[in-house]
């Protein structure tokens, strides 16, 4: 009994192991920043370059940070699901815009409206590297306390929005109220 | 005329194919010591658009502004260490080539020597069973325990 025993509990653990190795993303990197400050910036907005975005700005609320660019074909995938969370008004969506051009960024907007509240202008691509990002669309959820409680990488759909996103911002806000 | 017009073709499709290869050839340090640094850095971290590539591989633009990164904090007199820990920070461990032994990994790091442990006392125990088989059986003669 033992002589089989043991290696067919072996070869079930095995199996096992590479069953959830063979079903998981290779393309998701879980981000280290989670739990973790947001880290902080000051960029020009796309819009006006004189009128400066900053994250510090954002503190005492929930709010979301989507990266995207007009090279990007997720972002334009998102794009009408994050105008349909925009008229919700839960948060704010603050966009990033990443390494673009300004002018092709601007008609984007126009064209397809706009769901942001307001967006920074990271032409260097720095602020995207602070934030871990590696591939547009990405979505961040930073907390009232400025933490980041939440990453999606990929495009966002409302499944996404309603399952991940919307229990945590009420989630935040619950504990906010209960501080003060 | 057929065979210069050849040799001719050739000779720009090597030239124009030697300039697709070519990755941050350009020396981003005058200083030997510091370009080596530069490089073997580059080596060491994976570039998470094209992964499986190093960022000294890629010339994808999220290489292009890693190598950037790279570049102006070796400048800025940052050690090795703290440059990893500035990418480990943003990208988290799977920006490492070389992983760092951590809690989270620590199993797969001591697999190999718990394997060959198990594999020592298993070989131990065959090998003393099979000896106390023969003490037994001697009329089994030389054979036994053989197919």
């Amino acid at each position: 009994m033992l002589k089989y025993g043991i290696p067919l509990v072996l070869a079930v653990v095995l199996g096992v192991f590479l069953t959830i190795g063979l079903n998981r993303d290779p393309r998701y990197v879980p981000s280290p920043l989670i739990g973790k400050p947001a880290p902080e910036f000051t960029l020009p907005s796309l819009q006006d370059a004189s009128y400066p975005v900053s994250s510090k700005e954002l503190l005492g609320q929930p709010w979301v940070l989507n990266v995207w660019g007009t090279w990007c074909g997720g972002c334009r995938q998102e794009h009408d699901t994050l105008l349909m969370i925009a008229r919700q008004r839960t948060v704010p969506i603050v966009g990033l815009n990443w390494k673009d051009d300004n002018a092709a960024a601007q008609r984007w907007l126009q064209q397809l409206g706009n769901p942001y509240a307001v967006v920074a202008e990271d032409r260097e691509g720095r602020t995207a590297i602070d934030w871990g990002v590696y591939g547009a669309p990405e979505t961040f959820l930073i907390g009232p306390d400025g933490t980041v409680l939440y990453k999606h990488i990929a495009p966002m759909t409302m499944e996404v929005w309603n399952t991940e996103f919307l229990p945590r911002i009420e989630a935040s806000r619950a504990a906010r109220g209960s501080q003060s | 005329m057929g065979k210069i017009f050849r040799a001719v073709v050739l000779a720009g499709l090597l030239a124009w194919g030697g300039h697709a290869l070519a990755i941050d050839t350009e020396a981003a340090f005058d200083d030997p010591v510091l370009q080596h640094r530069y490089e073997s850095i580059n080596r060491e971290l994976r570039c998470l658009v094209c992964q499986n590539q190093t960022i000294a591989d890629s010339n994808a633009t999220l290489a292009q502004d890693l190598r950037r990164e790279v570049r102006e904090m070796i400048a800025a007199g940052k050690t090795d260490d703290e440059i990893r820990d500035f990418m480990i920070e943003r990208y988290g461990d799977f920006v490492l080539y070389r992983p760092r032994m951590t809690a989270q990994n620590f199993l797969l790091w001591a697999a190999p020597a718990l394997l060959l442990l198990i594999a020592a006392v298993v070989l131990v125990r065959v090998v003393r069973h099979r000896a106390q088989e023969s003490d037994i059986e001697p009329a089994d003669g030389p054979e036994a325990g053989q197919p």
